[in-house]
């Protein structure tokens, strides 16, 4: 087996124990990514050089150092919407094809604080628009399990990347189900974080008031040690939350004897491909069986979800994406005046599903329409905080799928819009509702594509999010299962 | 027909902060371009805003102090427009929720006392400059002014003339300065003002159509523009026509306003709150704490000025309206206390002077064209009985001009009084020869001669000698009328 296959663990303990070094294991996850990313297209820009060097002086400090930080020498792989230092961040926009950051986003540099090799930078849909990450500028991504399939998106470049052993561990954004919905695509684990747990600051915004970081790992012990890593209190973040960070792997002791599990009604209804709703039943069963207490709950605002999601997302958008004007960084097309230098730069720059979502943003916060859109959307957005609220009286977690169905075919969704946003529709709502949820593998479906179960927990309580998916884990396999390549 | 003018004015202050309102980077005037930037405050992709507390402290000086309510949470919004000086292509201020509301300032009109109610004081950002190269037929953007904090202060429609407005940009400039919070430069732009001007019958009270005025860069250019925009709208509503909505700029070379865009071509801009940034919640206990440290305002000064220094209400209002002006007062008593006769000179001859010289035109005067302690020493040698009044005035014009003390010019121009009787009995004795037909109508009982020989005196002796002293021998000299005639052996009559 490639060391390449190690989880962050696995991989943390044997760095430590001298096993390999880190530049082996960079070496190892560089040579898996030259024998793979041709069919696979996970990465934009692998940044070689610069890991090695990483990895180099990680084990430099291997030998010394006897309280090494958590992630010393562990190759992770970054989506390319988090801002890196020297290394081209082009959020999968030909906008952004040729822009080389002068700052390091806040998680990169916690992540480079604890040691970590940044191996390069993963796909996604241009700006993080999409769930399929087929919205790329460059190139679609294909689902290791079956490569004419999507990875699912926005950030499948990540998760295909660590289902595919192409990295170590890595970090995505959810802004409506972009790091949940492609790891249960691509059978691997991911966190979107509670709003706030980790800082936005260099991160490409889309949808400020939804956007998280959040790690995707190949189990739940790893994704509670870079949870640890990356979570923190960001002064030049005022969204940040101050507030102390729990050791989250404390809360790995495989025991739920007691909590209790909502299971909402409104998420089983027809559009679920079957083995999906059969498969998520059966994890929760599992839990049932390990003590968990299990009760039916309704959240009768969540059909609302979607249409309230397009509407904020987009308007946030519109606003976001106007710093686009060729001006200073970034496209610049010939013109032969400003206006038409504004209209050339973002026509030429931005991709269709960019565009559609500004024209859609734009419109909802327009002169007479605001109110009717806009101000009726953060209403109702209430509305479904409030469902949550209420639930989380009787529940410590809720249990759903990640998504409707197992992953789509490339090209299945891309010429109807509407289609693609409901991949999203048991994620939105908890982005809309700021709350942290994981998505983790829970099984597989008649084609062999992996089936993800999501997890949703109260503001702030990741712990407890992590200590379900652990027990739940320890009782199956599928986290384990590789695909072939 | 008559018609009424109703003002509003929306004021731009540029606040004295160290730092930009959203990022660490300086505040410095005059650095080269792009010096101050940082990539929030360039609008980089990932950049988040964080706002600077100053901010918050000053704009609840600037609403306490003109009688606001403090917003215990406001709210900060995005105004979306593209420009090459705006990097977000947002402008972060305040819509919904402003943090200071319903306040007003008490200003002097016609003499007497009006009171123009504010509606609003938010916090916003500055945008950067475009600077147009008129050789290369290129634009260059300088972000330097990009996030540099200003308060937005928008007036209730209460200003009915252009004078108004002049007095009321005065004294909210002067709180301002008082406050410490904004230099008041509207040459430099740290003191921007648009007006919104209509006019209506008089007597009614349905609002004309409003046309916004920009680009008035100096109190003359806003009473100027102001004036022309009331002329042109009751002309065309004279000949009737009609007005529209619209914004209208002023050119101060040709003194006129021009169409710049109606109301059809008027901005969306697309406010909605700004979800990088939490609501601004204030606590009371702040609130006092800034209450209880503002520093003394221009109506508390007037008071103090006049019950302290017994002064009156017109001269302590004069002298209050600008700090530096106060601040010159009270300095030029620390070398001498009259302030009575110090505030007379500064209220005639020093404000005459800095009218002339366009000092009034600044924002806090440090170079006065007469030191302080200089019209002191000067007021005190007056006291003292050294130079008569008329020597002052030209002992100040030369302080004004040579910045010498006045004792220096007083030496070197031979100004000193003369107040030995010898010299002046001399002098007197001249001048009673000289007039002998005036002498004679004196002694008749014409009573008005004896100040035309007075001032003989004073121009024979270019008004040197000490004048209550030459009073006294001259009326001696006159009542002794027969030892002239003796020593001059003419007779009268």
């Amino acid at each position: 087996m490639s060391l390449a296959a190690l989880t962050l663990h696995e991989a943390r303990e044997k760095l430590r124990k001298r096993e390999f070094s880190a530049q082996e294991l960079t070496e190892a996850v560089f040579r898996r990514i030259s024998e793979t990313e041709e069919n696979l297209h996970s990465y934009i820009t692998l940044s070689l050089d610069s890991a090695l060097k990483e990895a180099k002086q990680a084990d430099e400090l291997l030998k010394t150092d006897t309280n090494p930080h958590s992630l010393l020498g562990i190759p992770i792989a970054v989506k390319d919407n988090f801002l890196t230092r020297g290394i081209r961040t082009t959020c999968a926009s030909k906008f952004l094809e040729n822009f080389i950051p002068p700052y390091d986003c806040t998680t990169v540099k916690k992540l480079r604080a604890s040691g970590a090799v940044i191996i390069g930078k993963t796909n996604l849909d241009e700006f993080a628009m999409g769930s399929s990450a087929e919205n790329s500028a460059f190139f679609a991504t294909r689902n290791p399990w079956n490569t004419d399939r999507v990875p699912g998106g926005s950030s499948g470049g990540s998760a295909v990347a660590l289902a595919a052993d192409q990295c170590i561990a890595a970090l995505g954004t959810d802004t409506g189900g972009s790091i949940r919905q492609p790891a249960a695509f691509c059978g691997v684990v991911g966190l979107k974080p509670t709003y706030g747990r980790v800082s936005r600051y260099g991160i490409i915004a889309f949808a400020s008031s939804m956007d998280q970081v959040g790690p995707m790992t190949k189990d739940i012990r790893d994704c509670a040690l870079m949870l640890e890593a990356i979570a923190s209190y960001d002064p030049a973040d005022s969204t940040s939350a101050n507030r102390p960070v729990p050791q989250y792997s404390a809360a790995l002791t495989g025991d739920v004897k007691g909590l209790r599990i909502g299971i909402p009604k409104e998420y089983f209804v027809a559009g679920i491909q079957p083995a999906v709703e059969q498969a998520v039943r059966k994890a929760v069963g599992q839990l049932e069986k390990n003590g968990a207490a299990i009760k039916e709950i309704s959240l009768p605002h969540m059909d609302y979800a979607v249409a309230v999601y397009y509407i904020v997302a987009t308007a946030e958008a519109s606003s976001n994406l106007a710093r686009y004007d060729g001006m200073r960084y970034g496209h610049r097309a010939r013109a032969k005046d400003l206006t038409e230098t504004y209209m050339l730069s973002r026509a030429e720059g931005f991709g269709p599903e960019v565009k559609r979502r500004i024209m859609l943003g734009t419109y909802a916060l327009s002169a007479g329409y605001y109110d009717a859109y806009y101000l009726k959307a953060q209403r109702v957005r209430t509305l479904i905080k409030k469902d949550f609220d209420e639930t989380f009286k009787s529940c410590d977690v809720i249990i759903a799928p990640t998504a409707p169905t197992t992953a789509f075919k490339i090209g299945e969704k891309t010429q109807d819009p509407l289609q693609m946003y409901l991949s999203d529709i048991y994620t939105i709502s908890v982005n809309l509702a700021g709350l942290p949820a994981l998505s983790l593998p829970c099984g597989f479906d008649s084609e062999g594509l992996p089936i993800g179960m999501q997890i949703i927990g109260k503001h702030f309580d990741e712990s407890t999010i992590l200590a379900i998916a652990y027990a739940y884990e320890r009782s199956t396999d599928w986290h384990k299962r590789k695909p072939k390549l | 027909m008559k018609y009424e003018t109703v003002i509003g004015l929306e004021v731009h202050a540029q606040l004295l902060t160290q730092s930009k309102i959203f990022c660490g980077c300086s505040t410095k005037f005059g650095q080269a371009p792009n010096h101050n930037t940082c990539p929030i405050c360039s609008g980089f992709p990932g950049v988040l805003p964080v706002l600077n507390k100053k901010v918050v402290e000053f704009a609840i000086r600037a609403g306490i102090a003109t009688h606001c309510e403090i917003e215990r949470c406001s709210r900060l919004a995005r105004k979306n427009y593209f420009y090459p000086d705006l990097p977000k292509g947002y402008q972060i201020s305040q819509y919904e929720l402003p943090i200071c509301t319903n306040g007003y300032i008490d200003i002097a009109s016609n003499r007497v006392a009006k009171r123009i109610r504010l509606t609003r004081i938010h916090m916003e950002e500055d945008a950067g400059k475009n600077i147009h190269d008129m050789r290369s037929d290129a634009s260059l953007v300088d972000l330097n002014r990009a996030g540099i904090p200003l308060l937005e202060i928008v007036s209730e429609p209460d200003i009915r003339s252009a004078e108004e407005a002049g007095n009321y940009l005065r004294a909210l400039r002067a709180m301002l300065q008082y406050l410490d919070i904004c230099d008041g430069n509207m040459e430099e732009g740290s003191f921007r003002c648009d007006a919104n001007v209509s006019v209506r019958p008089e007597g009614t009270t349905a609002l004309g159509t409003k046309v916004e005025l920009k680009n008035l860069n100096s109190f003359k250019g806003v009473e100027k523009a102001i004036e022309f925009e009331i002329r042109r709208q009751i002309e065309a509503l004279s000949d009737g026509g009609s007005l529209i909505q619209e914004t209208r700029l002023w050119d101060p070379d040709r003194e006129e306003t021009r169409s710049m865009r109606t109301k059809e071509f008027a901005h969306d801009y697309r406010y909605f709150p700004d979800p990088d940034l939490l609501p601004v919640a204030i606590d009371k206990e702040w609130i006092d704490e800034i209450r209880a440290s503002l520093p003394e305002l221009p109506g508390a000064r007037k008071i103090r000025l006049m019950s302290q220094y017994g002064i009156t209400a017109y001269d302590a209002e004069l002298l209050t309206n600008r700090k530096d002006v106060a601040d010159y007062f009270e300095s030029t008593l620390i070398t001498h206390r009259n302030p009575k006769a110090i505030a007379n000179w500064i209220t005639g001859d020093l404000f005459r002077l800095l009218k002339d010289r366009k000092l009034d035109e600044k924002l806090y005067i440090t170079d006065w064209p007469v030191q302080a302690d200089n019209l002191a020493a000067m007021v005190a040698l007056i006291d003292q009985g050294k130079i008569s009044g008329k020597i002052a005035k030209t002992v100040f014009e030369a302080m004004a001009d040579s910045g010498s003390s006045p004792q220096e010019i007083i030496a070197e121009k031979g100004l000193e009084q003369v107040s030995d009787p010898e010299s002046i009995e001399e002098a007197i004795g001249q001048v009673l020869i000289a007039h002998p037909k005036q002498v004679a109508d004196y002694r008749a009982g014409n009573q008005k001669i004896f100040g035309f020989l007075v001032g003989q005196i004073m121009k024979a002796t270019q008004g040197k000698v000490n004048p209550q002293k030459a009073n006294e021998i001259l009326k001696r000299k006159l009542t002794e009328g027969n030892e002239i005639h003796a020593t001059s052996g003419r007779k009268l009559d």
